[in-house]
């Protein structure tokens, strides 16, 4: 727990390379947890884009997300990002749709579905 | 804290009804490596268990409100577990360093799985080890054709055991072999009459067991990539291998498999890998089951000279190549300069012109 804000450890999730530390052990560069989650939340926020929210990390425990219209979403783990995307968003979180995909590898606008 | 590999392994042995499951436990339990293992059973049918350790389940599921039928807590395992647990802890039972379950012949081994791996308690003290199917190499095949729960129990497999095979004809067992390896890539297919020595490796063996996760991760790469190819555009459940020639950033795996489960875990059965991730001089392995995802594994040396990531998909009404180009877009993002800037401005929602549907996945 943190000692200034009371905020619980978050739930692990299997993506946290902590989860395993034996399987990245070997890294050849250093890597803390800290800085493995800004690179997560660069990354959410280049797939989110497209739904119009954005993702924070939250106390190194919790993500936020904020819509466009300023309604928030705090979530544990990566898992549970998309559902509450789709409920900020009214957008789908479809990483096999066809236009959504070609936005992302273009970096340019894509489409994304309604629920 | 107790790393998860040394969490206390559950095996499911489960398979269609009358396809020798029991026989099969019998066996396997004769093993001196399993005489300290516990037995939950679904039912108790005409073949007679004679263990010291044997405890009789009723199945019912509570279904969690997402509605998912694989996300449903298994009501009565989760209590059986944590009474097998308090029992162990006051010393009431002998120590058992293993558990394995036998489903009823129409059980979905998901819920199962899905019980190990999420309650509040048991995700502490059990972790899911290999998921043992037989088929009945009479009736395998039309079970197969007829009924959901056959294909199911066989997709999510991690070994096949095929029973009674003394009793079908070379043609009908080629056959059946054929289907058992388009539903599931990954699974070695054994016969019951040809398993001899260390049986115990048909439970023993899995991503955590320091002996057998070699053998296991072999498994995993032994088949050819085009294997299953051809079937791309066939409906229903099917496996495919894919392989990447780049490592895979971490980050962005993590990323995408998370939102390709939270959309299409349902349909994603199994989903195993050995991964060349970016920067780990070792393989990672990966392993899930559906919305599930074990915490990665890891083997201390690569099993051959191919370097390449390999995964292994078992899904219904998916198709590989549509995988495969998303899981390439993804890795790619984070060598992007936009990935860093990300925090940017969001583009323009373009509501109209959706350019996919569940029906034209």
């Amino acid at each position: 727990m943190c000692a200034l804000c009371g905020v619980l450890g978050g739930k692990g999730h299997w993506s946290d390379s902590a989860s395993a530390p034996a399987a990245f052990a070997g890294r050849t560069k250093p890597q803390t947890r800290i800085r493995e989650r800004q690179e997560r939340v660069r990354l959410l926020n280049t797939v989110l884009k497209y739904h119009g929210v954005v993702a924070k990390d939250w106390s190194g425990n919790a993500y936020l997300l904020t819509s466009r219209t300023g309604r928030t979403a705090i979530v544990d783990t990566v898992a549970e990002i998309w559902p509450a995307a789709e409920r900020l968003s009214g957008r789908i979180c479809d990483p096999l749709d066809d236009g959504y995909l070609g936005g992302l590898a273009s970096g340019r606008e894509a489409s994304t579905a309604a629920k | 804290m107790t790393s998860y590999g040394e969490l206390t392994p559950v095996n499911i042995i489960t398979g269609f009804l009358g396809s020798g499951k029991t026989t099969l436990l019998q066996r396997l339990l004769r093993s001196p490596q399993l005489s300290d293992a516990a037995v939950l059973v679904n039912e108790f049918g005409e073949v007679g268990l004679d263990h010291h350790l044997l405890q009789g389940v009723t199945e019912s599921a509570l279904l969690l409100e997402n509605g998912c039928l694989c996300c449903a807590v298994r009501g009565d395992l989760q209590k059986a577990l944590r009474d097998l647990l308090s029992r162990r802890t006051r010393g009431d039972v002998p120590h058992f360093r293993r558990v394995v379950i036998e489903t009823s012949g129409l059980a979905d081994p998901a819920p199962i799985a899905y019980t190990m791996l999420s309650e509040a308690v048991l995700r502490h003290h059990f972790r899911l080890s290999g998921i043992v199917t037989t088929v009945d190499a009479v009736n395998g095949r039309s079970q197969l054709a007829a009924f959901p729960e056959a294909v199911k129990q066989v997709s999510m497999a991690d070994r096949l055991i095929v029973t009674k095979a003394d009793l079908s004809g070379p043609d009908a067992l080629a056959e059946l072999r054929a289907r058992l390896r388009a539903l599931n890539l990954s699974a070695p297919i054994m016969e019951s009459a040809g398993i001899s020595g260390d049986v115990h490796h048909v439970l023993t063996d899995d991503i955590y067991d320091v002996e057998g996760k070699f053998r296991e991760a072999r498994h995993w790469v032994a088949e050819e990539v085009g294997e299953s190819a051809a079937h791309d555009h066939t409906p229903g459940v099917r496996s495919f291998a894919v392989t990447f020639d780049r490592p895979l950033d971490w980050t962005a795996f993590g990323v995408w498999a998370s939102m390709l489960l939270h959309r299409y875990g349902s349909d994603v059965l199994r989903l195993k890998g050995l991964l060349n991730v970016a920067g780990v001089p070792t393989p990672v392995l990966i392993n899930g089951v559906q919305h599930i995802v074990h915490p990665p594994g890891h083997l201390e040396k690569w099993p051959d000279a191919d370097r390449r990531s390999r995964l292994v998909f078992i899904v219904r009404d998916l198709q590989r190549a549509r995988i495969e180009r998303s899981l390439a877009v993804f890795n790619d993002l984070v060598n992007r300069p936009s990935a860093v800037a990300g925090q940017g401005e969001p583009p323009a929602l373009a509501l109209a012109g959706y350019g996919g549907s569940r029906q034209e996945r």
